[in-house]
């Protein structure tokens, strides 16, 4: 009898912590998890022969290790690769009839993002991870619907991805440098949900009813994110 | 105030947080029941004993300083917004605007709750605010702020975009603590809350003013009473690094500064709140 309440009560608490993980959200996640097999490589802590700081290795991929600021910082880095990458080419093959509007706003959040890649490139200098090799091969770039559709997932990713890299952060500097970024990123999440839809900059799938945002450890962003990404990240001492 | 997500949510920082509750679980069993029986309004109360319990110590009264500041900034932009919806019919227009004004109030509203509820926890006094105590035409500055629509989106952008900078100044005196991944979440709401105002105001019933969804210069608003709130916004350079055309990039002024939102200290933002309290 007690065992069949407890029981009732751990349902009761997985049930309410799915919550956090709308119907929409999964679906998002399931599609960008299979849209490519290559990319990411959680590798547990430990396994990974090389520990020492140089993020190179010889195969041309890249690897985050979340021991120190250092491996978050190139884990944002990591990320505004891929923001960048995406917004170069959308404004460099403009959808379809794209309104003079929607290229100024497109073209500025662009700019912003290359402006966080250079930054983050300059300041973990010789810690930088190299380059990333990008694949947008299930995006349509002249489809006004797949481009919003990708940008939306891309901000709502990245607000939620420094949300959750927050308590990880040891700097203080560091950690008010990262708050710099996501509220600028918010910005451009809130406008790009109203270009798709007005009203939605901050509906339920984002913002729970407490009011708060949302927050996604790196192992769950990286997954997601991999699937943009050809080159091959090798991740250790990932938070759980 | 939905307690289970704020539970679910502490949850993401603390692993242990039921377990803290109640090894047995037997006491969280015990609070849902309470909590089904008591009106709403004594929820926060008892949501902060039983979240004092699970950590068993109190917050350090800086800590609980910098939430109680919060929760002033909340009460301020609470009631801004419900004072709107309730007591000034016809500003608003009906439809998307007062849609996006309802969704805005409903989160200060939450965040008030949960500044509430975590304040308590801490083992300190939150702060409360009616609407009476504030003067929202900040002493004569903004007297259209309830009769003109698009003087009213003026300060909700000033209230928005100083709230954003409010949390990112002090997310650096919380670190450590279990309120810092909340403080983010609510800092990122409130940075999309900005975005969608700023629309709004470009928007030509909102006055087809000029701007952006995000911050340009030192103070992009078109109100020069509202200097403060964007005093230092005009930086480009990030920890020592040059941000205009950074690396051979094509990275202009306002795209630099725009890029790179900035903190404002407490005593800044008190500085600007002052004016709306009486």
């Amino acid at each position: 009898m007690k065992n069949l309440r407890e029981q009732d009560q751990q349902e009761f608490l997985q049930k309410e912590r799915n919550i956090f993980t709308s119907p929409l959200q999964r679906r998002s996640f399931l599609q960008f998890a299979g849209a490519s097999a290559a990319g990411i490589a959680l590798l547990a802590a430990g396994c990974k022969k090389d520990r020492d700081d140089h993020p190179h290795t010889n195969d041309g991929s890249v690897t985050l290790d979340f021991k120190n600021d250092f491996g978050i910082l190139n884990y944002a880095y990591a990320l505004e690769q891929l923001e960048a990458a995406f917004y170069v080419q959308v404004v460099n093959t403009p959808y379809a009839s794209m309104p003079a509007n929607e290229m100024s706003l497109l073209t500025d959040i662009r700019d912003h993002e290359v402006a966080h890649r250079e930054f983050f490139k300059n300041a973990l200098s010789t810690a930088a991870i190299g380059g990333l090799e990008v694949n947008f091969s299930t995006i349509d770039f002249g489809s006004r619907e797949s481009v919003l559709g990708t940008a939306k997932a891309f901000e709502d990713l990245g607000v939620s991805a420094y949300n959750g890299a927050g308590k990880l952060i040891q700097s203080a500097d560091y950690l008010t440098l990262a708050g710099k970024i996501v509220s600028v990123e918010a910005r451009h999440a809130a406008l790009i949900r109203d270009l798709i839809s007005n009203g939605t900059f901050a509906d339920n799938s984002v913002v729970k009813d407490n009011g708060l945002d949302t927050s996604r450890a790196p192992g769950e962003v990286l997954s997601i994110a991999g699937g943009f990404i050809k080159t091959k990240i090798n991740v250790s001492n990932l938070p759980s | 105030m939905n307690i289970v997500s704020i539970l679910a949510h502490i949850e993401n920082v603390d692993g242990e947080i039921y377990e803290r509750l109640s090894p047995r679980r037997k006491a969280m069993k015990e609070f849902f029941n309470f909590g089904s029986k008591v009106a709403v309004a004594a929820i926060p109360l008892a949501f902060g004993t039983m979240l004092k319990k699970a950590y068993g110590q109190s917050a350090s009264p800086a800590v609980i300083g910098v939430l109680n500041f919060a929760l002033t900034l909340e009460y301020l932009e609470y009631h801004f917004y419900n004072h709107s919806l309730l007591a000034a019919p016809g500003l608003i227009p009906a439809g998307a605007a007062n849609g996006a004004i309802t969704t805005i109030r409903d989160h200060e509203k939450a965040h008030v709750d949960l500044l509430t509820g975590a304040i308590t926890a801490a083992g300190g006094t939150p702060a409360s605010f009616t609407y009476a105590q504030f003067d929202f035409t900040a002493k004569g500055t903004f007297n259209a702020v309830y009769s003109d629509y698009p003087t009213f989106l003026a300060v909700a952008q000033a209230f928005e975009d100083t709230g954003v900078r409010a949390y990112k100044g002090q997310a650096p005196e919380l670190m450590g603590s279990p309120y810092l991944e909340a403080a983010l979440n609510i800092h990122s709401v409130e940075a999309r809350h900005a975005s969608h105002i700023r629309q709004m105001r470009k928007a030509p019933g909102g006055g087809g003013v000029d701007i952006k969804p995000w911050v340009t210069g030192a103070n992009d608003s078109g109100v020069a009473a509202a200097a403060p709130v964007y005093a230092g916004e005009d930086n480009v350079v990030q920890a020592g690094i040059t941000i205009t055309n950074i690396n051979g990039q094509d990275v202009s002024v306002n795209a630099a500064t725009a890029s790179f939102d900035e903190p404002l200290s407490r005593t800044q933002v008190e500085a600007i709140a002052a004016l709306f309290i009486k």
